[in-house]
């Protein structure tokens, strides 16, 4: 059994954190980046392709980390593979040592560099989410969560689901990228409150202090009502501690 | 060349399951090799519904169920009927499938699958498209097509993506699965959304040996 999987069914809180790979094949500095990480973090999901942008490979990057002494989580999008290819990706998965994976639809072609590629109500994510906990799912890792009160409402209504939910977390490093954010990436809502409180100290915003309290603070509240947090510092690793110590994890 | 070809009378029982009242609907209009619509087609479905112990309605024949004008006005000498029904079995290419679904709040069941609509110049004046994916699902998403409404062609559910209602891609165009659950809301069928939808069957796009060998086929290709 994986850790992640001995965690979630011990009902604890569990952390995870993401490496995205580069364009590129320079990965030596974000595994160590995930490496000084190592004790406070369960697992580490590697994402696949993110933003449908042409990268190095989630499942090379996993190895990579498992030869490392970290426990990876596979994230695998539907888009850029037939179901041939989904399948076997997943036995390679498992030959290679990977044991978690999440399952994406991913990001459409259309947000990424190749847009020509082929390829709410929170009630009907929730009818979805049934659905995917029938077809085996065994744990859920959300977008980023900005407005913790929407989170709760969302929790409490599908307080029914069978299965762990970790929140999201993305720092909010400055203005311009919460607005990036609310205009680019599918999903993400970064409410107006935040983005006045990163435009009230512009020193402290950039220093990063800004971001790591609201991120500190959103995990606080929303704590009691998830199993767990998903962070993806996007390049601010060394902001995690501080973050988990705000917390209190 | 219009290919639609009749969904297993199994299938088509399945899906009318619990209604015992229905409203048959169908197309006249494009000449088809396959014969599975106009008169003939209605009254072999409508023998096989009252074998299955359905009441039949009535059975209504639409020269172009595409044309916004001529579907209303059938439709509105027969208002009463329909609100007697409590659905309504088409058996037409998915536009027509579409059509109705969009100007009558009544469960609508495709009794057909569209295979090609390779050539057909559609006459119906709005959004709504068939892929002619030759396995038709409108009878489980309420009469709005998750293969051409959602940008990515889900057919579960929503992904992610969605803000205020809108697709992730085009903040002006509405998500197709959104609009699936908000009907469904409205005609009382969210339990459909359960039902889960495992591999769609590519296959099923292509016109068969069989069928390209007809001679109407032939004709109109």
């Amino acid at each position: 059994m994986s850790k992640l999987q001995e965690a979630l069914t011990a009902n604890k809180f569990v952390v995870t954190s993401e490496v995205g790979p580069p364009k590129g094949v320079a990965v030596e500095r974000y595994l160590e980046e995930a490496a000084a990480l190592k004790e406070r973090v369960t697992a580490f999901n590697v994402t696949d392709l993110q933003s449908a942008v042409m990268r190095f490979g989630s499942m090379a990057t996993c190895r990579l980390l498992l030869d490392r002494g970290m426990e990876p989580v596979l994230q695998m999008t539907c888009r850029d593979r037939n179901r041939l290819a989904l399948q076997s990706d997943l036995l390679s998965a498992y030959g290679l040592g990977v044991e978690n994976v999440l399952c994406l639809t991913g990001d459409h072609q259309k947000l990424g560099d190749h847009p020509q590629a082929k390829g709410e109500p929170q009630e009907a994510h929730l009818f979805k989410m049934e659905k995917k906990i029938d077809a085996g799912a065994q744990f859920f890792q959300t977008q980023a969560v900005y407005d913790t009160e929407k989170f709760k409402a969302f929790m409490k209504k599908g307080s029914h689901l069978k299965a762990p939910i970790l929140a999201g977390i993305v720092i909010l490093k400055s203005v311009g990228m919460a607005r990036f954010m609310n205009a680019n990436v599918a999903g993400i809502n970064v409410p107006e409150e935040l983005i006045e409180e990163l435009k009230k100290d512009k020193e402290k915003t950039k220093s990063g202090r800004t971001g790591v309290e609201i991120a500190a603070r959103i995990i606080k509240e929303i704590k009691d009502y998830c199993q767990g947090i998903h962070l993806m510092p996007l390049g601010w690793d060394d902001k995690v501690p501080a973050i988990l110590d705000g917390a209190g994890l | 060349m219009l290919y639609t070809e009749n969904k297993p009378p199994e299938e088509v029982l399945e899906s009318l399951k619990g209604e015992d009242n229905i409203f048959l609907l169908a197309c006249n209009g494009c000449v088809e090799a396959c014969q599975t619509g106009g008169q003939a087609g209605m009254l072999a479905v409508k023998d096989q519904l009252e074998e299955a112990g359905k009441k039949v309605t009535a059975a209504i024949l639409v020269d172009f169920l595409c044309n916004k004008m001529l579907l209303w006005s059938r439709l509105a000498k027969e208002i009463k009927t329909i609100r007697e029904s409590e659905s309504i079995l088409i058996l037409s290419c998915g536009i027509g499938v579409q059509a109705v679904a969009k100007v009558v709040e009544k469960p609508v069941h495709p009794g057909l699958n569209t295979v090609s609509v390779g050539g057909l110049q559609g006459l119906w004046p709005s959004d709504e498209r068939c892929e002619a994916c030759g396995d038709c699902v409108l009878d489980y998403t309420g009469g709005i097509c998750p293969i051409t409404a959602c940008t990515k062609s889900m057919l579960n559910g929503p992904c992610g993506g969605p803000n205020d209602g809108k697709c992730e891609i085009d903040a002006e165009k509405d998500c197709g699965w959104i609009k699936i659950y908000e009907h469904l809301k409205e005609i009382g069928r969210l339990d459909n959304l359960k039902k889960l939808y495992k591999t769609r069957n590519f296959e099923k796009m292509e016109p068969t040996a069989d069928l390209r060998r007809n001679v109407f086929y032939d004709i109109e290709i």
